[in-house]
């Protein structure tokens, strides 16, 4: 009773056999839109297989992202408005589950070929709540502009992940001596021979933190084909790319892996802002990693008007590479004057952290700004950080209130 | 029937191992030329492009970044992604999204 046939899911069968109006989203062309707020943001709302309608930024690969008001509607994001990602277009046309086989080899004792049951019974089950935030999460607001997906602020998402760490399958596998790091590949493929494959790399003390975990489950069910099933890598605190989807094979490596997606995509200025003036290049660089901290309005939509007269309530979420959410300041006069919103409910240190703060305000218009602090005391800065390709935006966000 | 069928969940349930899970297929949603594209002079983009991507990666990068973004988004397709374009090709996919998007 787990198994979607997504077989043949174009638009309009999967909106037949999910029942949902045809009316909402009529034939191929005809699409509802939405409009990013920056320059060359139109982008039409689609239904893929398993998601609800998603704003679609690309079809092949699918690249999806989740419209802001899902994060409104609770700290976890569910698996149908989960945002999509991927790299290469070569996506697995099917996937068995019982002819599944996760291998785990290279510079270990024993290497393993492990079925899904047998991931299922034969190692400790973990649960976390995590986001997962691409790393160009928001590039469309980047000034000056810069090349590469524009998204807007919905490519990340909260979940409940289960599944094994990986220490457990290192642990089982069995290190040898000067193994240095581990490397993830999935079932997803170039289009076309010569491309790069998508392989990742993690540090071996990374690798086996007990954190990091191969996942088979999200927020209570298997995962969506597009989020990654039967199995992705959970990366708590760390950007996207690193949450290997329909992962199979779990390379353990004795020297510094030097793939294309580690040794030249995916890296930042290794400088202390990883920033740059905008325009220039950067001397030196390093892999991306951990989150730095965001935070956002969720109850409000930038212009929003409200009625004059009564109290605003103001609502919204908080996240970070791994230190709790400490506190929230916002500010209802552009950043002169800020008070401390109340914190919501804890579900660890790498998910939302929801927050609300009540608010009198005069007729008029309110440049309203949040700013979150971690327990390790890293806070958003108030001036965006430029970086060429346009990641780790974490400035603090401002919208126009009217009070009418 | 409705304490039936509860019955038969609860049994799924508690048995997820002994269910054979069968395949999952997937195919991709129909794509779209983009309007900006469906023209006589967007069809070497087209051609070109599309053998590895759908062609919003293309319409919606910011505008006038001008011909040197173009030039270098179409080499690095070539030289880091190893896409099998002609010169000749390259050079007028470059010229046309300079012309339509610089």
């Amino acid at each position: 009773m787990n198994e979607v046939d997504v077989r043949n899911w174009g638009r309009r069968e999967f909106l037949t056999a999910s029942g949902l109006a045809l009316a909402a989203a009529p034939a191929v062309g005809l699409a509802r839109t939405v409009q990013m707020p920056f320059a060359n943001g139109a982008r039409p709302l689609v239904r893929f297989p398993q998601k609800r309608e998603m704003i679609l930024l690309t079809t092949r690969p699918p690249q999806l992202e989740t419209p802001f008001e899902v994060f409104n509607q609770g700290l976890i994001t569910p698996n149908d408005a989960f945002f999509v990602r991927y790299h290469l277009s070569g996506l697995p046309d099917v996937i068995d589950p019982a002819a599944f086989r996760l291998k785990i080899g290279g510079h270990v004792g024993k290497p393993l070929e492990i079925s899904l049951a047998s991931l299922k019974r034969d190692f400790p089950i973990e649960e976390i709540v995590a986001v997962n935030q691409c790393s160009g999460n928001s590039r469309g607001f980047v000034e000056p502009r810069v090349g590469g997906g524009q998204l807007g602020n919905g490519a990340m998402g909260n979940a409940r992940w289960r599944g094994v760490s990986l220490k457990a399958l290192l642990d089982k596998a069995g290190l040898r001596e000067g193994a240095r790091q581990v490397t993830f590949n999935g079932l997803d493929n170039p289009p076309l021979d010569g491309i790069p494959d998508f392989v990742k790399a993690l540090d071996i003390d990374h690798a086996r933190d007990g954190e990091v975990m191969i996942a088979f489950q999200m927020n209570g069910q298997d995962l969506p084909y597009l989020n990654g099933y039967p199995l992705r890598l959970i990366v708590p605190g760390h950007y996207g790319t690193y949450w290997v989807k329909h992962l199979n094979a779990i390379n353990v490596v004795d020297a510094q892996f030097e793939g294309y997606w580690m040794k030249t995509a995916y890296r930042i200025p290794d400088n202390d802002c990883n920033c740059l003036v905008p325009g220039q290049k950067p001397d030196k660089t390093k892999p991306i990693s951990r989150f730095n901290v965001r935070s956002f309005v969720t109850s409000h939509a930038d212009g929003a008007k409200v009625a004059a007269g009564r109290a605003v309530e103001l609502r919204g979420i908080a996240f970070a590479g791994g230190s709790n959410i400490a506190r929230i300041l916002v500010s209802a006069d552009g950043g002169q004057g800020w008070q401390e919103a109340r914190l919501g409910e804890d579900l660890g240190r790498y998910s939302f952290r929801e927050w609300r703060l009540g608010l009198s305000l005069q007729k008029g218009m309110h440049a309203i700004k949040v700013r979150a602090q971690t327990a390790d005391g890293e806070t958003q800065p108030l001036e965006q950080r430029w970086q060429p390709a346009g990641y780790m935006r974490n400035v603090v966000e401002t919208l126009k209130l009217e009070v009418a | 029937m409705r304490s039936a069928s509860l019955v038969l969940i609860t049994a799924a349930a508690l048995l997820p191992a002994a269910i054979p899970a069968k395949p999952l297929t997937y195919s991709a949603p129909p794509e779209r030329t983009p309007a900006e594209l469906s023209d006589a002079e967007g069809e070497v983009v087209v051609n070109v492009c599309s053998a590895c991507h759908s062609l919003e990666y293309i319409v919606t990068q910011p505008r006038g970044k001008g011909a040197q973004f173009w030039k270098d988004s179409v080499a690095k397709m070539i030289n880091v992604y190893k896409a099998p374009v002609e010169p000749a090709d390259a050079d007028a996919v470059a010229a046309v999204l300079a012309k339509k998007f610089g």
